[in-house]
């Protein structure tokens, strides 16, 4: 907040910035290039010298290119990615389409899966999945007993498909379903006076008109899946990318040049499909609703389409909900191996797991919530500064903050390990080892979010609204505080939600940075209990507890916010 | 020339529709007949139900009562890409993702033309609204009339046989509305289609259309031409929206209709009892003291309160014993304009005067 009260005047001249917006703006920047841009420069410059460092060299790409277990990494990367989003595309449609399409009663708990991915790390449910749907899991054992056939759905590369598809796929429901909705309903009316019904005129007007909303969607699912290490990891799968660049620096260390070149791979294609996305999204604005207008005609469906529709979506809930639900049986099982259900049930997984796990918790709310604060505080300047002022060069705050999206967390992680290991404190501790570290990292990784919730908050608020406080003898301080700042409650509210649970299940820039179990945050816990067979039981158990812990704490912040705002808004 | 309809204009029909959503009555008994070739406007305030009707014609909405026709094809079954009419948006409703040319081409594409047929008639239709040069555009790329011109296009190029218009001169700024409407109006004759017009807009209306029919509260009021409607309002609805009226107060005895003040006016026969008399601001005639009243006209002193220059004409708020009358007075090199707080003199005209009920 106080860079925000340093800011006076709302429109000076043109060139004129204040020094408390100058001061803002570059505190903002040393920040981004301190915790962004210095570590990310780091692993670049690693991947282009020789072992060793000086000098400039390709020879660390020729070595990549060399080695029959990266390209293979590579191809497979690719591979996971490009099946993910088809297999999640393939979930999404029909549920985006019916919802947007037809009258049907469970609208709104199918648009409630969006949060599902925000409250659990998909590498958890990665063993819930392979318990389920395995070779000797749930569903293969009563496919062999009725039909004597089994299908490999978790064997190697298909399980981490499988998995991340069923993880990630709301990214492309809820992209899907706004685009849908934001197609105005004299589109299609226009195609139908013109002679277009049924397949046609989803094939030639709806689908094209979404089509923006679904690649954005799909790209955010292929960085996603690119870039998470820990789901092939837990399924056994380590000749993909990400896991082989934490493989790397975990057991050769930090020299290694290997894990640099992995590491701009990896960004190049975070590039490559954000590129990808804006360039669909480029002059194709396609939201096209008017007033009065509102989506598309919802239809009424007749007896055997509704069955349809009931069935198509009751199985892919029953699929995507599959891995809570055997977390859930997996968290009280006593064994549970060779049969379809847990042979009996007990409470000793969670006993054990709040006796040595509460450290976890404890970090994972003080990380997270850090984090999301400071991601609001900075998403409000850098939102107020672009937004209301005249500051040269405001845009790239804008744009610098965002660029942590084309980071991927593994990457993050070892740019820290690279720049700050070296830096030691008074008294010989490494400054990359401090748990603020972590949080600098979750806040890195997770301002774009809070920064975009701030951004469409501010632009919301008309600026005739403040010039009317002003106007009625406000002063500039006072009018950011009673006028904008309550306007802009709900975004903010929306931008420390998201940034905190995401946070919280964040798991692959953290990997990197934790040194000892008493700073590991619930997910690191979570992936040591999830490595070994005896450790799956209080590994699930902790997981249930973690996606109750997300799910409250995002509930709390949400009540606390409501009711301040409700305070303020009614008294004053 | 062969962008011309090849069957002859027909004739619109709605028979005793009635149309609510819930228990909110948006249509109510409503009948009408659009003669073939006829340029035909819904005119009424927002929430009359008029773009309901439009849109039950196109087949987007479906009556709980009554028939339409079409010729002599009932349609009132049809879903909306069975009907052949042509409905162009208030919005235009042009697809972003083709470019001009692809969405005129659209229908004729639905239609399984041939290739070259589809080609030759986009084409001309194009060139009859005078974008063939931009064709390659991206809707995006063109103003608010190139695109209304487009959204014709695309509708006219599959021949529908009636032309439905939503309010499409409602997103142009003023001086385009007056162009748009004669080019309208020109083309519009020039293929003989029978077309309909949906506006909120008198001036739209009057100037553009054969018949009205104004509409208010889900029921038509009245249908007739521009000027019967403003000459012989059915009742005070129709008087009030087209025109600005003086309503004044008093009643009808017998053969006159007594004012507030005691004087009586003569009624011509059959007006009903509980009518009012309305006078439109030119049918009242400001006078100095000095001239005698016309024969049989009734005069009434008052005072200036306010006046409005409204271009050729002024208007004056003039308070009198029978309340504030609004009176227009031509503007002329030698007159002098009243002072506000003058003492005048009005004739109110017996030959000019309605009787009209609610």
């Amino acid at each position: 907040m106080a860079q925000v009260s340093a800011i006076p005047r709302l429109r000076r001249a043109a060139s004129g910035a204040t020094a408390g917006q100058v001061a803002a703006a570059l505190a903002i920047a040393a920040f981004l290039i301190l915790f962004l841009a210095w570590p990310v420069a780091q692993v670049m410059i690693a991947a282009f010298q020789p072992k060793g460092g000086g000098g400039f060299t390709l020879v660390n790409f020729a070595d990549f290119f060399a080695t029959e277990l990266f390209v293979r990494s590579f191809w497979n990367s690719l591979y996971v990615s490009g099946m993910a989003v088809l297999v999640a595309t393939l979930i999404s449609l029909p549920l985006a389409y019916i919802t947007s399409r037809f009258e049907f009663r469970g609208t709104m708990l199918i648009q409630t899966l969006g949060v599902v991915p925000l409250i659990m790390p998909p590498f958890v449910g990665a063993v819930a999945m392979g318990l389920l749907f395995g070779r000797n899991g749930t569903v293969n054992l009563l496919l062999e007993d009725y039909f004597g056939i089994t299908i490999p759905f978790m064997e190697g590369l298909n399980g981490v498909v499988f998995v991340q598809a069923i993880h990630y796929f709301p990214f492309i429901l809820i992209n899907l379903s706004t685009a849908l909705a934001n197609i105005d309903r004299s589109m299609e009316e226009a195609a139908q006076s013109l002679g277009c019904s049924g397949f046609r005129l989803f094939r030639r007007i709806v689908f094209p008109l979404a089509m923006p909303g679904y690649v954005a969607g799909a790209a955010l699912v292929f960085i996603k899946v690119f870039d998470d290490l820990a789901t092939p990891l837990l399924l056994n799968v380590k000749d993909m990318l990400a896991p082989q660049a934490y493989l790397r620096v975990t057991s050769i260390g930090i020299a290694d040049p290997m894990g640099y070149v992995i590491s701009v791979v990896l960004i190049v294609f975070s590039l490559l499909s954000m590129w990808a996305s804006s360039f669909a999204l480029r002059g194709r604005d396609y939201a096209t609703t008017q007033r009065g207008g509102g989506g598309l005609d919802r239809r009424r469906l007749s007896g055997p389409q509704a069955v349809l529709a009931y069935g198509v979506v009751i199985f892919i809930l029953l699929l995507v909900l599959a891995p809570h639900i055997g977390l859930t049986l997996l968290s009280f099982a006593t064994v549970w191996s060779f049969s379809p259900l847990p042979d009996a049930f007990t409470l000793a997984h969670y006993a054990r797991v709040f006796d040595e796990s509460a450290v976890y918790m404890k970090n994972t709310v003080l990380y997270a919530g850090l984090a999301a604060g400071i991601d609001i505080l900075l998403g409000i300047a850098i939102a107020y500064l672009v937004l209301r002022t005249k500051l040269v060069g405001r845009q790239w705050l804008d744009y610098g903050a965002m660029a942590a999206l084309a980071v991927p967390g593994v990457v993050l992680g070892i740019g820290y390990l690279r720049s700050y290991y070296g830096i030691t404190l008074p008294g010989g501790v490494p400054l990359a080892t401090l748990w603020i570290v972590i949080v600098l990292a979750l806040a890195v990784r997770r301002l774009p979010y809070a920064l975009r919730a701030c951004m469409a908050a501010l632009q919301q608020v008309s600026v005739a609204l403040e010039e009317a406080g002003e106007n009625l003898g406000a002063t500039r301080l006072r009018v950011i505080r009673r006028i904008v700042v309550p306007l802009m409650t709900g975004g903010i509210l929306a931008g420390f939600v998201t940034s905190f649970a995401t946070a919280a299940v964040e798991l692959s820039a953290t990997i990197m940075l934790v040194q000892s179990n008493a700073d590991a945050p619930l997910t690191y816990g979570l992936y040591v209990f999830m490595q070994s067979p005896a450790g799956r039981g209080p590994g699930a158990a902790l997981g249930i507890i973690a996606v109750i812990l997300v799910a409250a704490c995002t509930l709390a912040s949400h009540l606390l916010i409501e009711r301040h705002r409700r305070r303020s808004g009614g008294l004053r | 020339m062969s962008i011309l309809p090849e069957t002859a204009p027909v004739a619109v029909t709605v028979e005793a529709i009635s149309l609510s959503y819930g228990d909110h009555a948006v249509l109510k008994d409503v009948s009408l007949q659009v003669k073939p070739g006829e340029f035909f406007a819904f005119l009424g305030p927002s929430g009359c139900g008029k773009t309901t009707l439009l849109r039950l014609i196109a087949g987007f909405n479906t009556a709980q009562q009554g028939r339409i026709l079409i010729g002599d094809r009932d349609v009132t079954d049809l879903r909306p890409w069975q009907r052949d009419v042509g409905l162009v948006f208030q919005n235009y409703a042009l697809w972003p993702h083709m470019t001009v040319m692809q969405n005129v081409a659209f229908g004729l594409e639905e239609r399984r033309l041939p290739r070259v047929e589809i080609k030759q008639r986009a084409g001309e239709m194009l060139e009859l609204v005078g974008l063939s040069a931009l064709a390659d555009r991206r809707p995006s790329q063109l103003s608010g009339g190139q695109q209304q011109r487009v959204a014709l296009a695309r509708t006219l190029a599959v021949r529908p046989r009636v032309l439905l218009l939503d309010e499409p001169l409602s997103n142009l700024d003023a001086k385009m509305r007056v162009q748009v409407r004669r080019e309208l109006r020109d083309l519009q004759r020039r293929l003989g289609i029978t077309a309909i017009f949906v506006t909120h807009d008198q001036e739209e209306a009057n100037t553009v259309c054969d018949r009205i029919a104004v509409m208010n509260d889900g029921r038509v009021q009245q249908v007739a031409a521009p000027m019967d409607l403003f000459a012989h309002p059915a009742n005070l609805f129709v008087a009030n929206f087209l025109g600005t009226t003086n309503q004044i107060a008093g009643h009808v005895d017998g053969a006159v209709y007594r004012l507030a003040d005691g004087q009586a006016l003569p009624v011509p026969p059959g007006t009903r009892p509980e009518a009012t008399l309305v006078l439109r601001p030119q049918d009242i005639v400001l006078v100095g003291s000095a001239t005698a009243p016309v024969d049989g006209s009734i005069r009434l002193a008052g005072r200036v309160a306010d006046h409005e220059f409204l271009g050729n004409t002024i208007r004056y708020r003039v308070v009198t014993e029978l309340g504030d009358l609004q009176i227009d007075v031509l503007i002329t090199v030698t007159a002098t304009p009243r002072k506000i707080g003058e003492m005048v003199h009005l004739d109110l005209n017996p030959g000019r005067a309605l009787y009209l009920t609610e």
